[in-house]
């Protein structure tokens, strides 16, 4: 990691690979970005998570061969198959967009992080070839080998994740190359590929996956649970569901802090965003709630608790934190955004983990599922709220990292496309995908009501 | 390494325009065959038949992408940007076609089928005509280094452009009729595999004709090119594409589609790699060319250690997959699209009228 000092310097002297250009604004770009990462991030979760479960139930059948298991598992891998379609058309728009958006980031860095990506194809590859066999394959192929193809699905689903945030946690911490007259050169793929801000982002959203997939299912079955179908087909689809994401939903505290204090050393800034800390203080409160502003430098209406910031970043009360103060303005992101997505974020993420509480303490001691009908309720809540916090997350980490597309080496209006207009595509790009998440909605609401045994025969 | 790239980069390009192009090729039977009674049969075949490996065919094109930046960075920015319009309007219809034909599967009515129907085929036949007009766009020598250095309109608006669109979208309705032939004698629909087999015959003829055009077009609108594909190695190129070309043709006169299939994709694959030739030693030709363009050794290395370590899964896995479809183990029974309904009319009071 070279000195921090001197990656400021040679951001000011990085040119671009395809040379001088007009970049007027990059906002229109950043929000068809936005929009379109928006919508693939939640695909992603069900494609970490989504194969585990099925898999996990289809277990479960082959050791009890109790049939409704195994319609279960077989109806969740039919979904899973429709959402990692959508997830393939999806995920293509986002590598158009990295070369119809941002030309020069490409140009300058593709050799760089580009390799990630290369892995992340051949995991793809994986991926589509064996959820293809294994959900065509039910009934077809011998019982051993299809349980087998089940397999390479969960492994690819990690690694293609596993391969994509190494190139986001490279552009936050970015290493692996040299900057010479301004000239990106000598690229160490390997080097950018295994970054320091790598380990926790990918704990933090594979964990994240687990969450958002577990309680949208689970919430499904909660709605069966409150109109009164609790045969044991449902029951075991609200379990499993349920405790896969309660699970990653107490570990994902810890890991939180992780990401926190990485955050901290590697991007004060950003750290300093989500805070809405003005200047380098020690014994700094954790502000709740409130808006920053600009003018006084403060955050208004919010609530203080002492200590805690500086008790959270370095475990240690009276610690030092950084503030944005050391930066020049034009350095730090928009700070409300950051911080009202980060606030969201942690807040929706301690809501879940008191529904996740509440679940395995009542199943691992009563052994059975809580009866109160708000906890259902709940359940069906926290699916919805799981996405917002996902999404929340995916902007504090992508906004709180602007001005800087590779941070503080290359501006993102230093890489965005020199073309105008795109105005146009965004206005087409949201009626696509307006009319996708409708076709999508109306199919799957029609997915759920139909009879499992119907599924089960088919 | 730089060539080792470059040739990973045309056998993306082939493998896409041969499996990708037949599934574009698919909705283009799709959009033309009829009213929902009559077109059922075809429907019902394309439904089978690309339902277990359109995905992993599709996987190419991202296969190409990545490969592109990441071992001939400038050489993405520069097309990206300056081919922004075909390749976005691409893009949009990578979307409706696979959404579509995915939602397709799980449609319960004839209504819903017809609507999700229509958009897999009409965004099947804008896909690859818009692929192959930013084709038309590189080939020509239309792509300068830069951000969005080239014409955003005439970049792709041309007529090398618009040649090869439709070369593009023909290529592929030829393919995907070929394969489709074989697919329905192995579903046991003799009458359907007739039905393609015109089909193809058909195809063969106005894509061979049509290949011809474009070389006509290339001669006028992009003589660099033309004197490429009609010199040296590409004119060896271009006469195996013909000459499998024929071939296949008489092969699907003789009803041997098993060897056609192969005919096929070779009359395909001799078309990419010819292009290739054609411009070689130029990446964006007259402005840049492979050695300029290529990244640094330790990326290329690294890139194609990954790729050679990634075929040692991919490619047994691929071949496991397509082993299973064509010995029929995967695929759906066959069912007409419109006639996959009518059950589950009857007894879904809900539908409206």
């Amino acid at each position: 990691m070279p000195d921090p000092g001197l990656l400021v310097f040679a951001a000011e002297r990085v040119t671009g690979a395809l040379g001088e250009h007009a970049a007027p604004d990059a906002l229109e770009a950043r929000r068809m970005q936005a929009l379109s990462l928006a919508v693939h991030i939640p695909i992603v979760c069900f494609g970490i998570a989504f194969p585990a479960m099925f898999l996990f139930v289809h277990g479960l059948y082959l050791r009890t061969r109790a049939p409704y298991l195994k319609a279960l598992a077989k109806r969740w891998s039919k979904v899973a198959l429709i959402v990692f379609a959508i997830g393939v058309v999806t995920g293509t728009i986002l590598s158009f967009e990295f070369g119809l958006l941002w030309p020069d980031f490409m140009a300058t860095f593709g050799d760089v992080f580009g390799l990630a990506f290369g892995l992340e194809g051949v995991s793809f590859f994986v991926e589509a070839i064996f959820i293809a066999i294994y959900v065509y394959g039910w009934d077809r192929l011998p019982e051993r080998t299809h349980f087998l193809t089940g397999i390479p699905i969960v492994i690819s689903g990690f690694a293609g994740s596993f391969n994509v945030i190494a190139v986001n946690g490279w552009m936050n911490n970015p290493q692996g190359f040299t900057v010479v007259d301004g000239r990106v050169t000598d690229p160490k793929p390997w080097d950018a590929l295994i970054n320091d801000q790598f380990w926790h982002e990918l704990i933090h959203m594979y964990l994240a996956g687990y969450i958002v997939a577990g309680f949208i299912v689970a919430g499904v079955y909660a709605h069966a649970h409150m109109r009164g179908k609790r045969d044991a087909y449902h029951r075991t689809g609200l379990v499993v569901t349920l405790s896969f994401a309660a699970l990653a939903s107490l570990a994902q505290g810890p890991v939180g802090d992780w990401a926190g204090r990485t955050v901290m050393e590697n991007q004060p800034v950003k750290l300093a965003a989500f805070e809405g800390l003005p200047r380098t203080e020690d014994s700094v409160p954790f502000t709740i709630g409130g808006y920053y502003d600009a003018d006084d430098e403060e955050v208004r209406y919010g609530i203080k608790i002492p200590y805690l910031l500086s008790l959270l970043a370095h475990h240690d009360p009276t610690a030092t934190v950084t503030g944005l103060d050391s930066v020049p303005e034009s350095d730090r992101p928009p700070i409300n955004i950051v911080r009202f997505a980060f606030q969201t974020m942690a807040g929706i993420g301690t809501a879940l983990a008191a529904i996740a509480a509440v679940f395995l303490l009542t199943w691992f001691f009563r052994r059975r599922l809580p009866r109160s009908p708000w906890f259902y309720r709940a359940v069906i809540a926290a699916g919805p709220l799981s996405l917002v916090a996902l999404i929340c997350g995916w902007i504090a980490t992508e906004v709180g990292r602007q001005p800087w597309i590779v941070y503080e080496t290359m501006r993102t209006s230093d890489a965005v496309t020199a073309s105008d207009g795109l105005e146009i595509g965004f206005a087409v790009l949201v009626a696509i995908y307006v009319a996708l998440a409708a076709a999508f909605a109306w199919l799957m609401r029609r997915l759920t009501a139909k009879p499992e045994q119907e599924m089960a025969a088919r | 390494m730089a060539e080792i790239c470059i040739g990973f980069v045309i056998l993306g390009v082939t493998a896409y325009a041969v499996l990708g192009g037949a599934d574009f090729g698919a909705g283009f039977w799709d959009l033309t065959a009829g009213g929902a009674e009559r077109g059922g049969g075809i429907r019902g075949m394309v439904q089978r038949s690309m339902s277990p490996v359109w995905e992993a065919n599709h996987v190419w094109l991202i296969f190409i992408l990545v490969i592109t930046w990441t071992a001939f960075p400038v050489a993405f920015g520069s097309l990206f940007s300056t081919l922004m319009i075909p390749l976005f309007v691409a893009a949009l219809g990578i979307i409706s076609r696979g959404a579509a034909f995915a939602l397709r599967g799980q449609a319960a009515t004839i209504r819903e089928a017809r609507v999700l129907g229509a958009t897999f085929a009409v965004s099947s036949v804008l896909t690859p005509f818009f692929l192959g007009a930013a084709v038309g766009g590189i080939a020509s020598g239309r792509v300068p280094v830069g951000n969005v250095a080239g014409d955003e309109i005439s970049s792709w608006l041309n007529a090398t452009s618009i040649a090869i669109g439709v070369l593009a979208v023909l290529t592929g309705a030829y393919l995907s009729a070929v394969f489709l032939a074989g697919d329905s004698v192995g579903a046991g629909q003799p009458q359907l595999a007739e039905a393609f087999r015109r089909r193809a015959l058909g195809a063969g003829v106005v894509t061979g004709a049509a290949a011809l055009g474009t070389l006509l077009v290339v001669r006028e609108d992009a003589r660099t090119l033309y004197d490429g594909l009609t010199s040296g190695d590409g004119l060896v190129a271009v006469l195996l594409s013909a000459v499998a070309g024929v071939a296949t043709l008489a092969l699907i006169w003789t009803r041997r589609y098993g060897v056609a299939r192969l005919s096929a994709a070779a009359a395909v694959a001799a078309v990419t790699v010819g292009w290739a030739l054609a411009q070689d030693p130029y990446l964006l030709p007259g402005e840049l060319t492979l050695d300029q363009g290529a990244a640094a050794d330790a990326t290329l290395t690294a890139l194609v250690v990954s790729v050679l370590l990634g075929f040692v899964i991919l490619v047994p896995s691929l071949w496991y997959l397509y082993r299973l479809v064509l010995q029929g183990r995967l695929t759906q029974e066959y069912e007409p699209l419109d006639q996959r309904f009518r059950p589950i009319e009857a007894g879904d009071e809900r539908r409206p009228g």
